[in-house]
């Protein structure tokens, strides 16, 4: 018997959580499909003006994938709570935030790094450009990953509560404004010339601060709510 | 050794038990008897540190355990009412996962011979969501038999097994206390384990405040 070393672990998670949403693949359909249609319903409101829809465009992908990542977030932690792998993994010997750490990134690659590839197939719609459909999914790729982290801190917050979602919703979305702020702003640097490199970087800072400190805080509200 | 010293524990504005002391040496089994609702289950939860105790300290070795944390999660054991493992991964990818999150990297021949022993033969690839309830608790189980952990919490481990699955973990309890293991369980079933001294630790509730009787 050899022991788990914590990069083991770490890859154990994630492989865990893959396979898991391999095996239900519904639930992953479910939150790349919400984005396409909400993405799809604006041009079909607001009207074929490509001027209008081109200056929507960074604005409405960016709010769909921040709704459409919310609305897997409430699993990522609430069926291991309900059949008691939580409790199993709070008992494991390496530390809980790389657990915990290796379930954002397997929730990312499920709901967040399918939205990175479908947003250019979007951005179509809206008549973005290929530079500044470039700079989207850099921004998405940079930012994505955050709302996950982000997302994480609310989901183990409102772990078992009844009706969770909805307080869930109103606990991360404020959290994801900066996101939002410099995701949209990158993409809308490119139509007026203006330099993106701020706006990545400061969304790159904002990845690197969310993971140094989100997994660990996540890992002491999964602490709070298991009493 | 495992060593508890005057335990008090709440839920909400109720009082569990105060006073609560005992220790457990290697080879040794207890088993904490009660009411329903007297806190044996809250007990289990908060020597695992999933609750956190009004007063008093749990000791590992002689240190507490709050200090140790990992140390400490890598000698012990827990099996609680949830089974901890996925409806829709098989038995032995549940085994191996669950192993793997205890510290453990099992290989598959491994796995599979734990299943066997546990009465799973034949049964090691299927999705654990076509088990009964009792194979799915043996599978659950079958981590006793991969652990090298020192002390084991059983949380009410024979609920849902048959007749010849209790004497199986009476088996592997025995093996586990003659390995110089601890176990410390709760229990509504009777459960003997041959040529091993039991004992009992009672939670009674009297009036608002109870105490913790070790035998």
């Amino acid at each position: 018997m050899k022991k788990e070393s914590m990069f083991g672990l770490l890859l154990l998670v994630i492989r865990r959580d893959l396979m898991l949403a391999m095996r239900r693949r519904a639930d992953v359909l479910t939150t790349l499909i919400f984005f396409v249609m909400v993405v799809s319903l604006f041009p079909l409101g607001v009207g074929p003006e490509m001027d209008m829809l081109r200056k929507m465009a960074p604005g409405v992908l960016w709010v769909a994938a921040l709704l459409s990542s919310m609305l897997s977030l409430g699993r990522l932690f609430s069926a291991d709570h309900l059949d008691g792998t939580l409790e199993q993994m709070m008992l494991a010997p390496q530390s809980l935030s790389m657990l915990v750490l290796g379930k954002m990134a397997a929730h990312w690659m499920v709901s967040g790094l399918p939205l990175v590839l479908m947003a250019p197939v979007l951005g179509i719609q809206f008549d973005m450009s290929a530079e500044a459909l470039g700079i989207l999914i850099v921004g998405l790729l940079l930012g994505t990953p955050i709302l996950s982290m982000i997302g994480g801190i609310g989901a183990a917050l409102t772990l078992g509560l009844r009706g969770g979602g909805v307080l869930l919703s109103l606990l991360v979305l404020p959290l994801c404004i900066p996101v939002l702020i410099f995701g949209t702003g990158a993409v809308e640097a490119v139509s007026t010339g203006l330099s993106v490199a701020s706006h990545l970087s400061l969304l790159g800072a904002l990845l690197v601060l969310a993971l140094a400190f989100t997994p660990w805080v996540t890992a002491q509200a999964l602490r709070i709510s298991m009493e | 050794m495992l060593e508890v010293s005057n335990l008090a524990c709440s839920r909400g504005d109720h009082r569990l038990f105060t006073g609560l002391s005992f220790a457990l040496h290697p080879g040794q089994i207890m088993q904490v008897q009660g009411e329903n609702g007297s806190g044996k289950t809250s007990l289990l939860r908060t020597l695992c540190g999933f609750l956190m105790p009004d007063e008093g300290d749990i000791a590992w070795n002689g240190s507490s355990v709050s200090e140790l944390q990992e140390e400490y999660y890598a000698e012990m054991l827990y099996l609680g009412h949830l089974n901890a493992i996925k409806d829709e991964l098989s038995g032995l990818e549940n085994l191996r996962i669950s192993a793997g999150l205890s510290g453990i990297e099992l290989g598959e021949k491994e796995a599979i011979a734990a299943l066997r022993r546990m009465g799973l033969k034949g049964r090691e690839l299927l999705p654990t969501k076509v088990l009964s309830q009792g194979q799915r608790r043996r599978v659950a189980l079958a981590r006793l038999l991969v652990s090298d952990a020192k002390l084991w919490v059983l949380d009410e481990p024979l609920a849902a097994l048959d007749v010849a699955a209790v004497a199986l973990i009476e088996e592997l309890i025995a093996e586990h206390l003659a390995r110089q293991g601890m176990v410390i369980f709760t229990t509504h079933q009777p459960l003997q384990v041959a040529g091993m001294e039991m004992r009992t630790l009672t939670l009674t509730r009297a009036g608002s405040g109870s105490r913790g009787r070790s035998a």
